[in-house]
């Protein structure tokens, strides 16, 4: 036992770590089911190839870049197109699988399905274009494993530290747009009541769209940071990414921004607990079974308002 | 003609699928027909929880692993138990149906989406436990699974040729529809739907919702469990990888394609999703690429599916919804 509480600090930064990126992931969750009260089951996929743009430009840099690599400059330069080009897939997600779905009203099951039918489509196409070995982040050349320091006798990586401060750093840009400008006030009125924004002269479908380019490229720059993480990703790794981040949206109150983020670090301690007590091969059945203990006994989440009729499903 | 069809399907079904294995080339596509038949019986049976009762379920899969499992450690060396096949099949059977009610009652106040991800949760739970579960004791044989499970045997007869398994999983399958048939027409299956379309109002007509939808999950739950067990000795072996998440898509997406709610449709939705792999072998790398387009685009341009429900009919009208009963 006492072996256990002193691994416990250790294992607790890596549950840090990951429930920032949890938290990251899971934005783009809770912003979709604002505006749509769906489920957006292909987030993962997103998140997944986010991981792969940004493996792809450091590749590119390591065969291409003269002098040493610099995470100051490096990172933004993986960061910003991983973002930028899942934005864009996001988009057209929405645009080809869901729009003309909720445009149509009628089943709440259709736009799930053809979520799933999206993520199984994105999956594969990555695998027949990328093949479906892992592929290794050099993360080596930008963050040197010397570059670690002590405090109180616990081992924390300076990646750990960017990893959280950059998913804190976005959340934070996330807020401000969306309670300062002119967008995020359209953000919230349709999510309040899209007819009524409508009237009042909100694009709504550019608002949605704008939604979903959004949480996509969150999604995507939290593909990059997991890559450098765990140096190793695969096509399937959007599924269980993706699952744990809709966990801790739910677990924030899905629909509220603050939510996601503490929902992701409250799920990474979980898990991270679960991992120090408990058999580490049941870490992810720790996760689901709080998943399912949030839904059945509080839905609303831990900084959700019960939700309205209308939302309710 | 097609009124003839519409109103006689269910015999021209079962003589398509009486003299379908005798047309067979060879013995890989009589199995093929036999996986037709198993999957049939998967899709009715989510057929009645997604299609009658629309609670959306995407952990079917689970009950399927739970049939398997149940069979294997009753007909196995495993736990040296060597039971009858037929006591073996009433308990799996009964087993699915406890665990059917078991998920099915803390979800009963879920709809939609978190319904859906409560039931995704549960067959990840299952899953990671039939894969973990070979330590500290080893119950479900962990990754490698259970083998040398027995084959299905009658008064001494042991069935070991595919041509016998599918005209056993054909006579299951008929069965099975008969039964869904039979109860989409009962009173449970006119409460079923009324609470598909709304709740509350089927609610204050005096349908138990409670009551309904267990009974729901553990019917649909006895199907995909009587079907694992058949599975497991077919195989004469599980493996936990046979009951992964894909799996509950690949049965998902039969009922769909097909015409959620619609008993006919449902096992056209089989049929297709089993044998068109089988079909465009060569291009197998792209089947799940194309399977997923295909999801995107059934939603889109039919999302009532290929046949959908009221298409087919056993009698030319539907039957008159029973009158309302005080009691319930």
């Amino acid at each position: 036992m006492a072996d256990l509480l002193s691994i416990l600090p250790q294992q607790l930064v890596f549950g840090l770590a990951l429930g920032t990126v949890y938290g990251l992931i899971a934005l783009g969750y809770t912003m979709v089911y604002g505006v749509l009260l769906m489920i957006n089951f292909a987030h993962g996929e997103v998140f997944m190839i986010g991981a792969y743009i940004g493996w792809a430009v450091l590749a590119f840099l390591l065969n291409h870049a003269v002098g040493g690599l610099h995470p100051i400059w490096v990172l933004p330069v993986l960061l910003l197109p991983a973002m930028l080009m899942c934005g864009l897939l996001g988009m057209t997600i929405e645009r080809f699988a869901y729009r003309p779905l909720y445009l149509r009203g009628g089943s709440r099951l259709a736009p799930l399905i053809s979520a799933f039918g999206a993520s199984i489509f994105l999956q594969n196409a990555v695998m027949l274009t990328q093949g479906a070995r892992m592929k290794v982040y050099m993360t080596n050349t930008l963050f040197p494993r010397t570059w670690r320091f002590d405090i109180f006798g616990v081992n924390i990586s300076v990646l750990v530290v960017v990893m959280v401060s950059v998913s804190l750093l976005l959340t934070w840009g996330l807020i401000q747009l969306v309670q300062k400008t002119t967008l995020g006030r359209s953000i919230r009125a349709v999510s309040e009541d899209r007819e009524m924004a409508s009237v009042m002269g909100v694009n709504v479908g550019q608002v949605i769209g704008l939604t979903f380019f959004l949480g996509s490229a969150l999604g995507g720059a939290a593909g990059v940071l997991v890559g450098l993480y765990y140096t190793q990703i695969d096509f399937v790794m959007g599924y269980s990414a993706g699952l744990k981040a809709f966990t801790a949206a739910v677990l924030g109150g899905i629909g509220n921004i603050k939510g996601a983020m503490v929902g992701g670090l409250l799920l990474g301690l979980i898990e991270s607990v679960a991992v120090t007590f408990i058999n580490p091969a049941f870490k992810d059945v720790v996760a689901f079974a709080v998943l399912i203990l949030v839904l059945m006994f509080r839905p609303e989440g831990i900084f959700g308002e019960a939700l309205s009729d209308r939302k309710k499903v | 003609m097609i009124e003839f069809l519409r109103r006689h399907w269910y015999w021209f079904l079962l003589a398509v699928g009486v003299i379908a294995p005798l047309l067979a080339p060879n013995d890989y596509v009589v199995g093929v027909l036999a996986r037709i038949c198993l999957y049939s019986m998967l899709a009715l049976g989510l057929n009645i929880v997604v299609g009658f009762a629309g609670l959306l379920d995407i952990g079917y899969v689970a009950f399927f692993g739970i049939g398997s499992y149940v069979y294997a450690f009753l007909a196995s060396p495993h736990f040296g138990l060597h039971l009858p096949f037929v006591p073996v099949m009433i308990i799996v059977t009964m087993a699915a149906a406890i665990s059917g009610i078991l998920i099915g009652a803390p979800t009963l106040r879920l709809h939609g989406d978190y319904l859906a991800i409560v039931t995704l949760g549960f067959g990840e739970i299952t899953y990671l436990c039939l894969v973990n579960l070979d330590r500290p004791i080893n119950i479900t044989g962990g990754p490698s699974g259970l083998i040398r499970i027995d084959p299905p045997q009658f008064f001494g007869y042991v069935i070991d040729r595919n041509i016998e398994y599918y005209y056993m999983f054909l006579v299951t399958l008929g069965f099975l529809l008969f039964a869904s048939i039979r109860l989409r027409d009962s009173r449970i299956g006119w409460a079923w739907r009324a609470i598909r379309e709304d709740e509350l109002a089927a609610a204050s007509m005096g349908v138990n919702t409670t009551v309904s939808k267990l009974q729901a999950f553990a019917l649909g739950a006895t199907f995909a469990g009587f079907a694992g067990g058949l599975l497991a000795s077919w195989q004469h072996s599980v493996f936990p990888d046979n009951f992964l998440f894909q799996e509950s898509i690949n049965v998902l997406a039969m009922v769909i394609l097909g015409g959620m709610g619609s008993v006919l449709g449902v096992i056209l939705g089989a049929t297709i999703i089993v044998a068109l792999p089988e079909v465009f072998r060569d291009l197998s790398v792209y089947r799940l690429l194309a399977f997923g387009a295909l999801m995107m685009v059934v939603m889109i341009v039919r999302p009532q599916g290929l046949l959908p429900e009221g298409f087919a009919t056993v009698r030319k009208k539907v039957a008159e919804p029973p009158t309302a009963n005080p009691n319930t």
